[in-house]
């Protein structure tokens, strides 16, 4: 039992990193058919930042790892804001085109950090209180895998927010139902696609310098291993959809967390992609998404 | 103007081939003279490349087909290959037969499942796919490919011509062979009457279905070809390297690909074989530009990006699509397909001028 749980809290965890890189990709996608793939490389600018802001700032643990965060997120979404006003803007239209600047964008980021940084791990400030455990039902549950878990919630508690509740959030949901009708409503779309593109970057951002201190260290290439199961999750939730990110977020964080523990170690990765591909022939718009 | 360029193909090949007698050298770009085993060796991965890339446009340039799973058929072929000749001790043909056949079945099994969906979709269908293959190398369960260490090739039983330094010009010729026999096949399917179906189904698909065609075979077919020529590229270049390694598993890998294609510009058979080739040679020769003298004597800004041959890649990729957009083949022949733009059909072109 007492694995079990362990075991749910961490999938969990990993579903709550998976979240936040996720809704920011399926925003983007939904609004602007923009499959971005620099969403990673700017997740590790993220988690780059909040390291050397961390590394500049003195006092207690717990305070360096709040100073992380927050650098990481204000710089990954600043980087975004940039990404899409120089480089996705002038392809208005030419989705394939969009995609291959942020491909580009990757590969160049990626490389950037390993350069500036060496390709060893960083360690991430964890304060002690992050590490220490509680006993749930009989299972050691470190801080940590709860903390993440609650920050996806929060995140999604204000996206859920921000969609349903604003004038702005009205304007994505519209452009992600019908963007042509948006537009000859005499609404300017791109605004909007500023903004979503800076919230994802936020939400990535914060996802790389929690992934710093939920892994206890960052590397140039965690955006890219985290980005191929974020898509996987944007996938299975449907293209557009928050919840149906979250949603699935947790599925596919739960599943790779049992099968690798009680079947064999890369298992439980096959599954997931076994889970992608059964829920796109069954139900290709995915769990909550709208019919493409 | 057919004939010049045929003519202008077969000088080119000519050139190529007798590389290995020249011991003219190009510095800072070859590390030694050409008949050098060390520049044979660079020249012939960066044909082998070439040729995976032509592959590669198949797909994505003469039918429009984003896959991002195109690694995974050029693994089958290198780890394949390893694994018949370094594990079960296979002679070299059935062990190269074995490979191609893992090549076509896997292509058309995976291929019937993807192509049941459209765009996006397919784009990660096929990523699911090369990310699973990738797992089950670098985690190996069944004990076979050696993980993230990889696995050397057993020579013993190629035959001589093929094995050790002395005869790195055999290997270059193969290589070589490769890339024309990619370009013949390429050229010759993608012009044959179901290349014309390819290229509709690239232009309109949702049209060229209203007129009766049944666009899912031709689409596998195009599939099936484009993969099982990666994973003969792929047992050529386990011949070149000698072993097989994860790299060449990963959706990094595939992505490098596009950018290849994109690079040289694609639908057109030698803007992608020229992408494969330069985006390699790129890829090994700027380390050795980053370690110059001139780059370290350079302040910080500028050293730490110049020593990254992926960051300067990855900036020339992002110029070319934002100003180039159908690649260095468009600088030659205007009519090249720009990446990511619909362009009419060049039959209504012509009933327009």
């Amino acid at each position: 039992m007492s694995t079990v749980v362990v075991l749910a809290v961490t999938g969990l965890g990993l579903g709550a990193l998976y979240f936040l890189i996720a809704s920011g990709l399926s925003l983007i996608f939904g609004l602007m058919r923009v499959l971005n793939f620099a969403h990673g490389a700017v997740l590790g600018v993220g988690a780059y930042l909040g390291w050397w802001a961390s590394v500049h700032v003195g006092g207690p643990a717990t305070a360096r790892m709040l100073v992380a965060v927050a650098a990481g997120t204000v710089g990954s979404a600043v980087l975004a804001a940039v990404v899409e006003l120089l480089l996705v803007r002038p392809l208005y239209e030419r989705e394939v085109a969009q995609v291959l600047v942020t491909v580009g964008l990757a590969l160049a980021i990626v490389a950037l950090l390993s350069g500036i940084w060496g390709t060893d791990p960083k360690v991430y400030p964890v304060p002690s209180w992050m590490t220490d455990t509680s006993s749930v039902a009989g299972a050691l549950i470190p801080h940590g895998r709860v903390v993440t878990v609650l920050v996806g919630l929060a995140v999604l508690g204000l996206f859920v927010l921000f969609l349903r509740r604003t004038r702005y959030g009205l304007v994505v949901r519209a452009g992600v139902e019908n963007r042509a009708m948006v537009t000859a409503l005499g609404i300017d779309v791109r605004r909007a696609f500023t903004l979503v593109f800076t919230l994802g970057g936020a939400a990535a951002g914060l996802a790389g310098a929690l992934a710093g201190v939920y892994f206890g260290s960052v590397t140039p290439g965690l955006g890219s291993s985290l980005l191929i199961y974020a898509f996987i999750v944007v996938v299975i939730g449907g293209l557009g959809s928050v919840p149906g990110s979250a949603l699935a977020a947790a599925v596919v964080g739960l599943v790779q967390q049992f099968t690798n523990y009680y079947a064999a170690s890369g298992i439980g990765d096959l599954s997931v992609v076994l889970l992608l591909a059964v829920v796109l022939l069954v139900r290709p718009q995915g769990l909550l998404g709208r019919a493409l | 103007m057919r004939r010049a360029q045929l003519l202008g193909g077969v000088a080119l090949v000519v050139v190529l081939a007798l590389l290995p007698f020249s011991a003219l050298t190009v510095p800072g770009v070859l590390p030694g003279a050409f008949a050098s085993p060390g520049t044979l060796q660079l020249l012939a991965i960066c044909l082998v490349f070439a040729a995976l890339a032509l592959s590669y446009d198949l797909l994505f340039g003469f039918t429009g087909l984003l896959s991002f799973g195109h690694a995974l058929y050029f693994a089958v072929g290198v780890y394949a290959t390893t694994i018949a000749l370094s594990v079960w001790h296979w002679a070299p043909v059935p062990a190269v037969l074995l490979a191609l056949g893992c090549g076509l079945v896997l292509s058309a099994l995976a291929g019937a499942v993807s192509l049941r969906v459209r765009g996006i979709a397919f784009a990660m269908v096929t990523l699911a796919f090369a990310q699973a293959g990738s797992v089950l190398v670098v985690q190996d369960p069944l004990r076979v490919t050696g993980g993230e260490q990889g696995l050397g090739l057993n020579v013993s039983r190629l035959p001589d011509a093929l094995v050790g330094v002395v005869n790195t010009r055999n290997v270059y010729w193969l290589a070589l062979a490769l890339a024309v026999v990619v370009y013949l096949v390429v050229g010759l399917t993608t012009t044959s009457a179901a290349g014309h179906v390819w290229a509709a189904i690239r232009e309109n698909e949702q049209r060229i279905a209203v007129l009766g065609v049944r666009t899912y075979t031709f689409k596998l077919l195009a599939f099936v070809t484009g993969s099982t020529l990666a994973t003969l590229c792929g047992v050529v270049y386990v011949l070149l390297v000698g072993g097989a390694t994860a790299d060449v598993t990963t959706p990094e890998f595939t992505l490098a690909l596009l950018v290849m294609v994109v690079l040289g510009g694609s639908g057109v058979r030698w803007g992608a074989l020229l992408g494969g080739f330069a985006y390699t040679l790129l890829d090994q020769r700027l380390g050795a530009l980053a370690g110059s003298d001139t780059v370290a004597a350079l302040p910080a800004v500028a050293r730490v990006p110049l020593s990254q041959p992926l960051f300067i890649l990855g900036v020339l990729f992002v110029l070319v699509v934002l100003f180039l957009p159908g690649g260095v083949a468009s600088l030659v022949r205007p009519g090249g397909r720009p990446a990511g733009k619909r362009v009419r059909l060049p039959t209504r072109k012509r009933a327009r001028a």
